[in-house]
Formats: structure tokens, C-alpha cells, sequence
């Protein structure tokens, strides 16, 4: 048990480190763009006295390496732009300040991320149990019809653009058939029912793209784990197929599938940005896209730091969750 | 005679079509040990597997194998599943790979016990706890590890628990011993006779090793080409082989005790290698202390002798080699290969070293390039370390050397047999002339018969080309055959070193003496007085 804990506290320790890397490498990006984001805000006419002062409220007068500590003292302590009656207070834990939309980054973010968690969870879920169970139909009956079917299919899945799918799905599934809604988000809380029906063509366009990967994977695998001599063994033994395979093969084709898994939606909860804008989903990658036009740096740093967030503790989940899975990987 | 438990008639196999079993036929009863002995490609696993339906689908299976009256081959998939493991328990060759993983022994042994009676886990699990006490394992920490927290004699015991669940009549034994340690070898074989002894459980075993045969066999079933070329009692195996075939491939057997140890007599010149209190530690991580794998090991080789070097797994053979070629750096004590101190050498004569020094590998299929012909294979040594001249009359010279037609060079790996590459990795090793050759548990790999031939290849260019060698093997028999001095290594102590003849006629340690008697001997009567002897020397 100590052993455990002393795992997972050296591993949040990374975790920490790689974010103040990521965080570091991000800032120095942004803000070394040729770009004055107080020009943004300096109103026009734009004279030099105005931008001067637009600069130093903002806190951009300062040298760069200063303004990266001013952020992440920010993370803990808050901060205030400017002084007096015209001053902005962004409360801790403040990730920045968009200036132009006259909000904290943070709630930027808190009010975009149900649409992305809602979405990727969603999709994930999906892919997941379907992409498997193609993938082990596929090898159990290699060769065959179900095999090819399950393959052509996956194979479309792996070339085809996002937003081509989200396309055609909009157009048979919305316009032909007239079955489900095409556009728009209804939070959770408002109507569980209307949340889930207005997600489920975005949930079937992500997951049907991603789907495929898992399907081709789980499918080697498992024609690899049927070959192993656990699986003789343990027909040998007569155990029932069905335990063979649900319960034994299973659980050693799930190793490398759930690596990829836990990557592949940290990366999707960092946005959607295709698959949000097909559907107008107000999600972190509109907002991402937005920030990039705007040349809103604050902003732009907070949802890619945010993205590097999830990429992160997604391999923290999978390096805990691969040690209860594979009893060898387990610190001994 | 009694009724046969087992009836083979007419026993075909094939896949595609290459046939690999023709015609086979014999009987197993009640509480008797059958072997099946072969060669590889003789058929012998596939005839068991075929028993239980383990084939893959692409083979063709005719004939009939009647099991108290049912045919296993026409039975339907629920009948069959009851034989497995109801009526036939089996027992594979490689422990290690022959459990799963991710769950826990427990889980294991709890599902087969399941698998055939509607009994609760718990008692399911009372179940594997008195099985694992049967095959004498510490059940309650065995329950509750996974395969890889347990050594390979041990899995082969939790193997043989699982054949055991239901108590079959017939146990079938693909290989059981040959991927263990001689020692563990003798422990499995004591477990599964007395298993017979007390459960009455009747053996099929498959094997290859005709020591294993004289040490458990009542009758035995020579196979060759999948073909049925001798039937015999153990005992009339050994003394009168009817087929020629048995009688060569009884020839061919070493067996510890008849090798000629010729006494030879090398000039007391100084050591080509010198080894002197070496130590290799390896860092496991997590914590744990560091792995000591040699561990105060001092040897010396001389200019034209061979010394074997015999020991368990894990007793750090490989790795002594490994430090001779660089690829493990010592962590104390100094190596000395032709006057050089390895721990102290530059780039430069390292690389003077590795050109002394001829490595042939224990796996001759893995060891030589696929997609490169025999000749380049031969020829990159020489390449390597820069040699001028012809290296096609080279390669040709060195074919010809290991007693191959020098107008193979052109051939692939894949086209020859499993000696013949051993050859090919001779000639290879030989190459650039060197002074040390590093053989590897160089005929491990080998069916017997071609085993002898390769030995007798070795040691003559040996003789001829007077080059220092490094025999490494865990097979008492083959270091007889071949060594000068031989060295015992265990747990990465050098426990007993001397002449050939002293140290394995007359061993003075414990640890080696029972090495010795735990190397079966092809011959029943024998083994069995060995067999007694090694049970006064355990208790």
C-alpha cells in the first residue's frame, strides 16, 4: 500500500513538472509573437500615450520571464489589472484575463468544458464498446464475412475527414430522415433528454472515426492472445468459451486498447474542433479557434494549457490503470 | 491385459496437404505410462493435441481415438469440453507462457475447478487449495500469486494441479520437463509417478529426451515422420530395439557416464582468459536490492582448452559470457582475454578483443539472418573488422570446415535444417580465426541425433584449430563430451572446478553431486538406481 501511495505521489510530481514545462514552453510562444495584444484593447484613435497605458494595465510592459511568474503566482493568489475604480480583479486560481471578452479565462473555460466533457465522455463511451466489439467479432471470425464487412467499414472510418462524416451525418440522419436535431447544445441539468438527443449525432460522427482505430487494434490483438498457450491451456482445461474468451483473452486485449483509450480522449477533451463547429457546439475547441483569431493571447494560453492538462493526466490515469490491469507492471 | 482407457487406430493428420501423422495406432491403460519419443517434425504433439481438439482448424483429422468407449475426434463440443479437463487433464512445455498473466493463480485453478462442477468459489477454491498441497506447492501464497511472482518449476506444478482438478483417468504430458532445470526436471518427474502411484492416473507423455523415457516409462511409442516405427516395453526398448531407427536414435543419446572423458593433457602455458574475482550486479529498480548475478567468480581458460561451464538458469553462465564479449560491464574484478585487462580497455583493443573472439549461438534459427544468404552471414565478420582478401574463398574454405557442400553459400536460413545452421553459426564464429570461441548452449536447440554430429564438429576443429573455448551448457552429458575443466556455477558462485572426469565422476560438493544425479540417464535400470541413490542424497 505505501508503495502504492509513494507510485502515485512520484507520478503527480511529474505530472506537475510536465505542466509547468508545457506552461512555460506555451507563454514563451505566445508571448514572444510579434504581436501587442494591448493594441487590441488601446481603442481608436490608437496613440502612443493610450497604449502605453493599455500595456501596463495589462501587466504586458513588464519583462516576459516576470510576466510568466506573475501568471502562475496569479494561479494561487489572484490578481487585479489597474488600480482604482477602473480596476479588474481575476480572483484565484486565475489562469489569465481575456480583455476582450471582459472575463476570466477560467470561467471562459468553465462555461465551454460541459459541451466538450459531454461530448468526448459521450463518443469515448461509444467507440470504445463498439470498436472493441467489432474488433474481437472481426478475429474470432477472421477471414469471413463479418471479418471483411467489420474491416471495410473501419477502414472508411480511419480515412475519412471529420468533417465530411459530421457533414453526410447532418444531411441523411437531419435532412433525409429528419430524425435528430443538427445543430445546438442543451445542458445536462436543463433536460438530461433534450442533452442526450442533441449529442447523439456528434457522439456517433467522433465515435465512428475513432472507432475504427479500436477495432483494428483489438482485432490483432485478440488473434494474437488466441495463439498465446494461457488460451490452449485454458481450453485444455474446459473451460467454457465464452470464459475463454470474455474473461481470459479479454482482459490481456484491453493492455494496449486502454493506452490508446486514456490518450485519445485527454487529446479530445482539449476540443473537438471540427467535429464542435459541424455541429455548432459551443465547446473548449470553438472557443480555442475564436481566442487564435482574436490574437487573444490570455485566453489562448489558458485553453492550451488546459488541453496539455488533460493530455497529461490522461497518462497519469493510464500508467495507474495499466498497474490494475497488468499485475507485472505493478511496482514490486 | 485390461481394457485399453485410450484407443488410437488409423490416426491421420494433416494440414493442407502435408500430412505430419499417418496411421497411428496404440492403446493406453489404466494407470500406465505411455511416452511418446521423437524427433521434431515426428508427429508427437500433434498426435496429443489432436486428443483434445487443440489442433488449428486448418487440420485434418482421421482415424478414431476412442476414450472409454467415445470417440474424441467425433464427439460434439459439449461432450468434448467435458473431456477436457473432466476426463484428460494436460500438462504443457512451457510453464511460463501456459497461464495467464493477469489473473491470479487462484482465479485459475478457481475456474477449472467451476468449469466442470456447479460448486460455490469457495469451495471451488477449498478444491485448489488441496490440489496445490498434492503437487506439494505452498498453497495458501500460491493462491494468491500471479504467474510471473513464480519460478518455472513451480507454474509446471500449478500446470499439473490444474490437469488434476477432476481427477481424469488420463493425464496427457506434452513435453513437461524440457523447458525446466535439470534438477526441477527430476522434482516433476518424481511428482507425476507418484501421482500415478496414488491416483491411478494413467500418462501419455510426450518427449524427446530418452532420459525422461527410461526414468518413467512402462511402455514406450517411437514416432518418426509421423509414422509408428517401434512399440516396446521400456525395458525392451533399452535392451533389444526392434527398429533400426530406435537403435540409432539410442546411440546418438549422451548420457552422463558413457562419454569417453578422455584425460588430455594441456601444457601448463598461460591462461588465454583470465577471470578473477568477478562480480556483475544488476539494478532492478522499485527499491529492491540490486541482483547479484556473478558474485566472486575467478576462472581461467587456456590456450587451447575447453572449458564447460555448467549450471542452472539463473546461475549467471550467460552473463560470465556476456562480460567476455563487453556487452556487461563487470562491477568488480578484472577479466583478462589474451593480455588484455577488458576493464581497462579503449575503443581500440576492444575491438582487437571482439576479433579474438567467436560467439555461436544456442538458437541457430534466430541467430543467422533470414533475409541474408549463408555465405553473407559467414562472410560479415570479416566485413565487420575490415578483413582483406577473397572472402568468398573464405566462406568457402569454412563451409567446407564445418562439413557443409561450399556451393551453399548462396542458400537462405530457411532452407536448411536445424543442424545445419547450427554449422553455418560455426563457421560464422570462426570466421576471423579466433583464439576464444563462446559456444552457448550451442546444441540445446538440437534434436538428439543431430546433437552428437555437431559436438563431434566442434570438438574436432577444436582439436585441429587449437583455439580456447568457452562451452557453456546446462547439460551435464554435453560437457562430459566436450570439456577439459569444467566449472560449476551456482547462484554466481563458482562451486566446484576441476577436470571433467573428477568433478562429474566423483563430485566433492553438494550442490553438484546432486546436479549429477539429477541428469537422467537413458537406460531404466540405471535410472532407477540413480533414482534411489538421489533420494538417499535429498533426504
Amino acid at each position: 500500500m505505501n508503495r502504492t501511495l509513494r507510485f502515485v505521489g512520484v507520478r503527480l510530481a511529474g505530472m506537475i513538472a510536465v505542466l509547468l514545462v508545457v506552461s512555460f514552453g506555451t507563454f514563451a510562444v505566445f508571448y514572444l509573437l510579434p504581436t501587442d495584444p494591448a493594441l487590441m484593447s488601446c481603442g481608436k484613435p490608437c496613440t502612443p500615450e493610450n497604449l502605453a497605458v493599455a500595456r501596463e494595465f495589462m501587466g504586458f510592459d513588464k519583462p516576459w520571464i516576470q510576466q510568466y511568474f506573475d501568471f502562475l503566482g496569479a494561479i494561487f493568489t489572484g490578481r487585479t489589472f489597474g488600480t482604482g475604480a477602473t480596476a479588474i480583479v481575476c480572483p484565484a486560481p486565475c489562469f489569465g484575463y481575456s480583455f476582450q471578452q471582459n472575463e476570466s479565462v477560467l470561467a471562459l473555460i468553465g462555461d465551454r468544458l460541459p459541451v466538450t466533457v459531454s461530448l468526448a465522455v459521450g463518443a469515448a463511451v461509444i467507440w470504445l464498446v463498439a470498436g472493441i466489439a467489432a474488433g474481437v467479432a472481426s478475429a474470432l471470425r477472421r477471414g469471413r464475412f463479418t471479418d471483411r464487412a467489420a474491416m471495410t467499414v473501419t477502414l472508411a472510418g480511419v480515412s475519412a475527414p471529420a468533417y465530411l462524416v459530421g457533414l453526410l451525418g447532418i444531411l441523411l440522419f437531419g435532412f433525409t430522415l429528419d430524425v435528430v436535431p443538427v445543430s445546438g447544445y442543451v445542458p445536462l441539468a436543463q433536460s438530461p433528454v433534450d442533452w442526450a438527443w442533441h449529442l447523439v449525432l456528434p457522439w456517433l460522427v467522433l465515435a465512428f472515426i475513432n472507432a475504427a482505430v479500436y477495432a483494428r487494434l483489438s482485432r490483432g490483438q485478440m488473434l494474437e492472445v488466441l495463439g498465446e498457450d494461457f488460451i490452449r491451456t485454458a481450453r485444455a482445461a474446459g473451460l467454457p468459451e465464452r470464459t475463454v474468451i470474455g474473461k481470459y483473452a479479454l482482459r490481456n486485449v484491453l493492455l494496449p486498447v486502454v493506452t490508446v483509450f486514456a490518450i485519445d480522449l485527454g487529446t479530445l477533451l482539449g476540443g473537438a474542433v471540427i467535429t464542435e463547429r459541424v455541429f455548432a457546439l459551443p465547446g473548449l475547441g470553438g472557443l480555442l479557434v475564436d481566442a487564435v483569431h482574436q490574437v487573444d493571447l490570455p485566453l489562448l494560453m489558458g485553453v492550451s494549457l488546459f488541453a496539455a492538462f488533460f493530455v497529461v493526466l490522461a497518462n497519469f490515469v493510464v500508467d495507474v490503470l495499466y498497474g490494475v490491469l497488468d499485475p507485472r507492471a505493478r511496482v514490486s | 491385459m485390461t481394457d485399453a482407457l485410450l484407443a488410437l487406430r488409423d490416426v491421420s493428420i494433416r494440414f493442407g496437404d502435408v500430412e505430419t501423422v499417418r496411421d497411428v495406432a496404440f492403446d493406453v491403460h489404466p494407470g500406465e505410462v505411455v511416452t511418446l519419443v521423437g524427433e521434431s517434425g515426428s508427429g508427437k504433439s500433434v498426435t496429443a493435441l489432436s486428443l483434445l481438439g487443440l489442433l488449428p482448424d486448418t487440420a485434418t483429422v482421421e482415424g478414431s481415438a476412442l476414450l472409454s468407449g467415445h470417440d474424441l475426434y467425433t464427439v460434439d463440443s459439449r461432450t468434448l469440453r467435458a473431456v477436457r479437463g473432466g476426463e484428460i487433464g494436460m500438462v504443457f512445455q512451457e510453464p511460463m507462457s501456459a497461464l495467464n498473466p493477469v489473473f491470479r493463480i487462484g482465479t485459475q485453478l478457481v475456474d477449472a475447478v467451476r468449469a466442470h462442477r456447479k460448486v460455490s468459489r469457495r469451495e471451488a477454491r477449498q478444491r485448489a487449495r488441496e490440489l496445490l498441497e498434492l503437487v506439494e506447492l505452498d498453497a495458501a501464497r500460491v493462491l494468491r500469486s500471479y504467474p510471473h511472482e513464480l519460478s518455472g518449476g513451480q507454474l509446471q506444478r500449478v500446470v499439473i494441479a490444474a490437469a488434476l482438478v477432476h481427477e481424469p483417468a488420463l493425464l496427457i504430458a506434452d513435453e513437461p520437463t524440457t523447458a525446466l532445470d535439470m534438477t526441477v526436471q527430476a522434482g516433476i518427474l518424481r511428482l507425476l509417478r507418484s501421482l500415478r502411484d496414488r491416483l491411478g492416473t494413467a500418462i501419455l507423455l510426450v518427449t524427446h529426451d530418452m532420459g525422461v523415457v527410461a526414468d518413467i516409462a512402462d511402455r514406450v511409442v517411437v514416432l518418426r515422420d509421423g509414422r509408428v516405427v517401434e512399440q516396446n516395453t521400456v525395458t525392451g526398448l533399452f535392451q533389444a530395439p526392434q527398429a533400426e531407427y530406435t537403435r540409432e536414435l539410442l546411440d546418438s543419446v549422451l548420457s552422463l557416464g558413457s562419454g569417453p572423458a578422455t584425460v588430455r593433457e594441456t601444457e601448463a602455458a598461460a591462461p588465454l582468459v583470465t577471470v578473477t574475482d568477478l562480480a556483475v550486479t544488476y539494478r532492478v529498480g522499485g527499491g529492491a536490492p540490486p541482483v547479484r548475478a556473478v558474485d566472486g567468480v575467478s576462472l581461467t581458460i587456456g590456450a587451447d582448452e575447453v572449458l564447460g561451464l555448467v549450471g542452472e538458469s539463473g546461475s549467471g553462465k550467460s552473463t560470465i559470457s556476456s562480460v567476455l564479449t563487453g556487452l556487461v560491464s563487470p562491477s568488480a574484478g578484472s577479466v583478462q582475454v589474451g593480455g588484455v585487462d577488458l576493464t581497462r580497455a579503449n575503443r581500440r583493443q576492444w575491438r582487437e578483443v571482439r576479433r579474438q573472439i567467436g560467439i555461436v549461438f544456442q538458437n541457430p534459427a534466430s541467430a543467422l539472418n533470414p533475409r541474408a544468404t549463408i555465405g553473407a552471414s559467414i562472410a560479415e565478420p570479416l566485413v565487420v573488422h575490415g578483413e582483406r582478401g577473397d572472402h568468398g574463398a573464405r566462406v568457402a574454405e569454412l563451409l567446407t570446415a564445418v562439413r557443409l557442400d561450399p556451393g551453399w553459400s548462396g542458400r537462405y536460413p530457411h532452407e536448411l535444417s536445424g543442424g545445419q545452421r547450427q554449422r553455418v553459426g560455426i563457421a560464422r564464429a570462426l570466421a576471423l580465426r579466433p583464439r576464444l570461441l563462446i559456444a552457448d548452449e550451442p546444441t540445446s536447440a538440437l534434436d538428439v541425433s543431430v546433437q552428437a554430429s555437431v559436438l563431434e564438429l566442434l570438438a574436432g576443429l577444436q582439436r585441429e584449430l587449437a583455439f580456447a573455448c568457452l562451452f557453456i551448457s546446462h547439460d551435464l552429458a554435453v560437457i562430459e563430451r566436450v570439456a577439459d575443466r569444467v566449472a560449476v556455477l551456482h547462484r554466481g558462485k563458482v562451486v566446484e572446478e576441476g577436470p571433467v572426469a573428477a568433478v562429474l565422476g566423483a563430485p566433492a560438493q553438494d550442490y553438484t553431486r546432486r546436479l549429477v544425479a539429477a541428469a537422467p540417464v537413458a537406460d531404466p535400470v540405471r535410472q532407477r538406481e540413480r533414482r534411489e541413490a538421489s533420494r538417499a542424497l535429498s533426504s
